[in-house]
């Protein structure tokens, strides 16, 4: 039996291969009706539930600066408490591994999997792994690795990548679903039933009995964790469909890769997560289910149980000063919902298993800024700023957008895998044509460009902040001195017409 | 040099540690968020716990201490229950009108064997009201964590009002971090096909929760006593 995974064979810090930078990869999104009405329909039915579970908490302005603070305190004293987690793991039975790279991680999650005897294991969704591309590594050991996650599943039957991090499954119709399972689910265990419907109860049911069958005889899981508690050991995992509950009780062993970012020191500072991640994440008062467990309890859940703690460039990201901010995402995807980028661009375009706004600042500070993609990345954006608003930890990420696009454009001090180095500008005028390109796809589309022009006033409150050099041609939009004097429209038409790039541009690859 | 050398010196020179606010010293962390939301009598709490809950989608119904037994018969005899999972420490009273086999939760027991009961029956550590939210710990009546999770149909009995709290703070204090945790807030669900939710992906796909009053103590002699 063949086994079956993602088509996504990204080496660990590439972007992913073929993917065109963000422009190209953003254009031709806007240009798929399917998926622009659905990722509208999305964002906007999620935006709207949030900003009332939001609502409900008369201290979500406290709750969110003392989650801001909770993380960045950890984040100052990360070794401190990464030992003290990696001891209390340890002391409760646990067994605590470090990998530097996606690599690393790789080979030891492979390693466990192999000395178990296990040839196949059940997943429940986890951007680390996903970021590492820990089904390609283990489908090449002949490990067969299992996602659960009702749209893990659908991505995964279609040989897709996810393009949102709560909905992957955002840019697929109930249609398409239905014909996916009926063709493919047989190839990989328990076929869909016969005569297979497209109402979401019936999908959803498929579903159910596809993968109970692979949970009831799971040896081996591997998940990721939402957080992890120094001062207990204890990991923590939100979920609503109960095959995070699954995983991570069924099987004998346990692995969960996370990134070291994941930690906070005291069992008590969940508190403040508690109450903000569900409500900014699915706008619940609180998603269906929460495990925490600490270590190995005897007799209860698996008896083995593995923590691999994952670096791979966050290290790098945490040397900046501006850019680690980042480091304190708790991937609630709520900057996702209220970007008009995003909404219009998809998924996909961002090359990246971190899509969206948040992905724009994580993803090239994880790999660098390289590949054509994540070099394009820092201009996926308008800088209205709601995303900074949105952010249940308060990160500013319109500020790390303008820091990365000042690396981009100009050069300057960053560090790639623990050594400080010298990023060489962008070469010739790249970067501003990257610049104008993703702001184009705004351009290209009356709606989206009303969208742009309401925002530019909400842009001008944010602090005055120029770029040197060729990036003022994107900065500059920020300090019009009144924009109904030089209409936002006509000015980017002068922009245009100065811009000598041409008009259509190659589409290598697919998204 | 172990990875987990290079990680920590990396993190070391990365030089976040130095980082401090304008004033130079670590800004504490602001714990001004409330402790609970709004202000309750223990009868509006519960009242808010079955509204939540009810949202969500669990069942929820009420019942003095004594009222129990009949009213777990009745769930059960609904679904037409044969089977039921009982944790260890279950007040067997609880099911002395079911008809139910009993089916002990025991460690050696294979998940094939769990999938094959009917329902499970079990009691909890607290219940959050603010949130709609049941939090198990494998404390008595509760068993392990995979007994709510196989069978199709849990009851859960929550004590009112000793169990429920009114706020997350609240229940965080009240549990031990050592304890494996669950918390569930309505039967599990998923909203990924075009963002209908539907219930009941892997987890149980009926939740019934009975908020039990449990009898107020004596205040008057004690011969009044049955
Ligand atoms: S950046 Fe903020 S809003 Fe976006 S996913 Fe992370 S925590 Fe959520």
């Amino acid at each position: 039996m063949t086994t079956r995974g993602t088509q996504a064979a990204d080496g660990p810090q590439a972007a992913l291969p073929g993917t065109p930078a963000f422009p190209e990869a953003a254009r031709r999104a806007v240009h798929d009706p399917v998926l622009r009405a659905n990722l509208r329909h999305a964002t906007h039915t999620i935006r709207g539930r949030r900003a009332r579970a939001v609502a409900e908490l008369a201290d979500w302005d406290r709750l969110r600066a003392a989650g801001k603070a909770i993380k960045d305190h950890t984040l100052r004293h990360l070794d401190r408490y990464l030992v003290q987690l990696e001891e209390s793991v340890t002391a409760a039975g646990g067994t605590v591994h470090w990998a530097v790279d996606a690599a690393e991680a790789c080979r030891i999650v492979t390693r466990l999997v192999q000395a178990t005897g296990e040839r196949e294991v059940v997943k429940v969704k986890s951007m680390a792994t996903q970021e590492i591309s820990l089904n390609e590594a283990l489908e090449e050991a002949g490990i067969a690795a299992y996602e659960t996650d009702l749209a893990e599943l659908i991505v995964q039957l279609g040989h897709d990548r996810p393009s949102h991090i709560l909905v992957p499954a955002i840019h697929r119709n109930r249609g398409e679903i239905r014909d996916l399972f009926a063709r493919e689910m047989g190839r990989w265990g328990r076929p869909a039933p016969d005569g297979l419907g497209d109402d979401p109860r019936e999908l959803a049911e498929a579903a159910r009995r596809h993968l109970r069958e692979k949970f009831l005889r799971a040896g081996v899981a591997v998940s990721g964790a939402n957080f992890m508690v120094a001062e207990t050991g204890t990991l923590v995992v939100f979920e609503s469909e109960g095959n995070g509950r699954m995983c991570l009780t069924l099987p004998e062993t346990l692995i969960s890769v996370v990134g070291i970012e994941k930690v906070v020191p005291t069992f008590r500072d969940l508190e403040v997560f508690l109450q903000t991640l569900p409500r900014s994440s699915t706008a619940e008062r609180m998603n269906p289910y929460t495990t925490m467990w600490t270590g190995t309890a005897g007799g209860d859940g698996p008896s083995a149980f593995h923590l691999v703690l994952l670096d791979n460039g966050r290290t790098d990201t945490l040397a900046d000063a501006v850019g680690r901010q980042a480091l304190r995402c708790i991937r609630c995807s709520a900057c996702l919902n209220v970007c008009p980028v995003y909404e219009r661009a998809g998924g996909h375009a961002y090359g990246s298993v971190y899509p969206g706004p948040i992905g724009a600042v994580l993803s090239p500070q994880l790999r660098g800024t390289g590949s054509p993609v994540d070099a394009s990345l820092p201009f996926a954006s308008t800088l209205c700023g709601a995303c900074e608003e949105v952010c249940p930890v308060a990160i500013d990420i319109p500020e790390i957008l303008v820091h990365l696009r000042e690396r981009i454009v100009q050069g300057g001090p960053a560090t790639r895998e623990g050594v400080r180095v010298r990023i060489r500008p962008a070469r010739g005028h790249a970067a501003e044509r990257a610049a104008l390109r993703a702001a184009r796809l705004l351009l290209d589309h009356p709606g989206a460009l009303r969208a742009g022009e309401r925002l530019l006033a909400r842009a001008r409150r944010l602090r005055p902040r120029r770029l040197p050099g060729p990036g003022r041609a994107w900065t500059d939009s920020r300090d019009l001195p009144e924009p109904p004097e030089q209409p936002f429209r006509d000015w980017w038409a002068q922009r245009e017409r100065q811009d000598r790039t041409p008009r259509r541009q190659d589409q290598a690859g697919t998204p | 040099m172990t990875s987990r050398d290079v990680i920590l010196a990396r993190i070391r020179r990365a030089g976040a540690a130095g980082a401090t606010g304008p004033t130079g010293a670590e800004a504490p962390i602001p714990r001004d968020y409330l402790r609970v939301h709004g202000e309750r009598t223990p009868a509006e709490s519960a009242d808010l716990l079955a509204a939540n809950l009810a949202e969500y989608r669990a069942h929820v119904h009420r019942t003095a201490d004594d009222g129990l037994p009949a009213l777990l018969a009745r769930l059960l005899a609904r679904r037409g229950t044969r089977t039921v999972l009982v944790p260890a420490g279950l007040p067997l009273y609880w099911l002395a009108d079911a008809a139910a086999t009993h089916v002990p939760d025991r460690a050696a027991a294979t998940p094939y064997e769990f999938d094959a009961v009917d329902s499970v029956v079990t009691g909890c550590a607290l219940a959050v009201a603010e949130t709609g939210t049941l939090v198990l710990d494998g404390g008595p009546a509760q068993g392990r964590r995979r007994i709510t999770l196989i069978p199709d149909h849990h009851v859960c009995v929550v004590r009112v009002p000793d169990q429920v709290v009114d706020s997350v703070p609240q229940a965080l204090e009240r549990l031990d971090p050592t304890r494996p945790l669950t918390w569930i807030s309505g039967p599990s669900a998923t909203s990924d096909i075009e963002l209908d939710r539907v219930e009941g992906v892997h987890g149980p796909r009926t939740l019934d929760v009975i908020l039990a009053t449990t009898p107020t103590p004596p205040t008057a002699a004690p011969h009044t006593q049955p």
